[in-house]
């Protein structure tokens, strides 16, 4: 716990823009819960393909009103629309789709992830549920696609870190993040350790540091977020 | 070859004691409700259920829970989003009344499609390296790890269908297919509530999700008034 005051940086809507930005057309894309959600705001009429992990392919936006239909929802259980093109399969196959490395691109929350690019999204300890707990599909996916981004606050909403040396809380995978999006920076999981690539307006390499667990890697070309 | 049974009731009525079953559905899609409703009426104990969720979302599995018909569960999200809200299958746990597995999505319906498919266990990368690996076999498969996990096959499995013909044919409604078809599958008795029974040859057979040989009963249901939401 850190008793430093909350540094903002920007928010979560373009959190996930920024993410958005780095998706290239023609992707395969499967979003997490949370800020990855919003990311679909800013896909929206590019060519990406959004994959529910139910089942569906090219999911449009939430459903709204008529065209709510009880038989057609998204892995968090909120109604959505198909956009032209959708497919409908089995989750036994969808899972296949994620393991089989289908997806080019997953976007997932975190409670923690490490240097190494291992990370912590299922599970609390202290949450009195033990080893057992809500996994989801979210370890397939981790294992599975091509490129697995985390998108997440910087730091707890008590200023505590996550990102660290190593996860102390259980993992949903080891050594498979590759890029990790705050509300302050934009960072690297390399070999050699973590690459501060892009800083939040406003924020300094030295304020992200403050918060980071390990020893950031200072890109030559770090620069300001582009949105 | 006439597969359709008269009601719900008579569908599930001689499930023993001990019988192992799988429940297709996500959250608030496509579950077989009224198959478990009847399960919930018939009685029959110290079940193992095989489901997604445990009473989140599927809320008629609770009737089950509450009737403390359930001794174990085999599963991939058992509890209520919010660790702040306990759900009836978790406070039995808690007391130590029910056991549970937890498996990783993939996982948990590969288990079953491998069941279905005469296949003994398969090696995933899911899991390495977290909680799901303790106590089981890794080996190294062109230069990665891979966990061993078994394949399971359950007695009955309860499926819900947006069409079915009385020779057990099978076609669902999007996103309501989700586990429906490999549960179906895996089982020793599958049992089809649809909500639209058809004549054999009313149905395109280039359409058919889940072809009849996988299906012992078809009974014909209403089509379910569902609330979406798992917060609820």
């Amino acid at each position: 716990m850190t008793t430093k005051p909350k540094l903002e940086g920007i928010p979560r809507e373009m959190i996930a823009l920024r993410v958005a930005n780095e998706i290239p057309e023609g992707s395969y894309v499967n979003l997490g819960i949370g800020i990855p959600t919003l990311i679909s705001n800013w896909i929206e009429g590019r060519d990406i393909i959004i994959e529910a992990e139910i089942g569906m392919l090219n999911v449009g936006a939430f459903a709204e009103g008529e065209q709510i239909d009880q038989d057609c929802i998204n892995a968090s259980c909120q109604p959505v629309v198909e956009l032209p093109g959708a497919s409908y399969f089995s989750d036994c196959e969808s899972l296949s789709m994620l393991r089989g490395g289908f997806i080019d691109y997953a976007v997932l929350g975190a409670f923690q992830v490490s240097e190494k690019g291992d990370f912590a999204g299922w599970n609390i300890p202290g949450s009195g549920r033990g080893d057992t707990g809500n996994i989801g599909g979210s370890m397939d996916l981790a294992v599975g696609a091509k490129n697995v981004f985390i998108a997440m606050d910087h730091v707890t909403t008590d200023g505590e870190f996550k990102i660290l040396k190593n996860c102390s809380y259980p993992l949903t995978a080891k050594g498979v993040i590759k890029k990790i999006f705050t509300n302050l920076a934009v960072i690297d999981v390399t070999d050699k350790g973590l690459v501060l690539r892009e800083l939040a307006p406003g924020i300094s390499a030295e304020d992200v540091q403050a918060v980071t667990e390990p020893k950031l890697i200072i890109s030559a070309d770090l620069k300001e977020m582009e949105m | 070859m006439n597969k359709l049974f008269p009601n719900v009731d008579e569908a599930v009525a001689d499930i023993p004691d001990g019988s192992s079953i799988a429940f297709g559905g996500f959250f608030t899609c496509g579950s077989p409700i009224f198959l478990t409703e009847a399960l919930a009426r018939q009685g029959a104990k110290n079940l193992t259920i095989v489901s997604q969720t445990i009473g989140v979302g599927n809320w008629e599995i609770n009737l089950l829970i509450n009737n403390h018909q359930v001794k174990h569960a085999i599963c991939n999200y058992p509890f209520a989003r919010s660790v702040s809200k306990m759900s009836p299958f978790e406070k039995q746990l808690k007391a130590g009344e029910v056991s549970c597995e937890v498996y990783p999505m993939g996982t948990f319906i590969e288990k079953l499609r491998a069941g279905g498919a005469g296949l003994g266990a398969f090696y995933t990368p899911t899991g390495v390296g977290t909680v799901v690996a303790k106590g089981k076999e890794t080996r190294l498969i062109n230069g990665k790890e891979y966990l061993l996990e078994y394949a399971y096959r359950p007695d009955y499995a309860f499926i819900h269908a947006w069409k079915a013909d009385t020779l057990g044919n099978v076609i669902f409604n999007k996103t309501a297919q989700n586990y429906n078809p490999e549960m179906a599958k895996s089982a020793r008795i599958a049992i089809v509530e649809a909500e639209n029974v058809l004549e054999p040859g009313q149905m395109d057979p280039n359409a058919i999700h889940l072809p009849g040989i996988y299906v012992k009963r078809v009974v014909k249901v209403d089509r379910p008034k569902i609330k979406i939401g798992i917060d609820g």
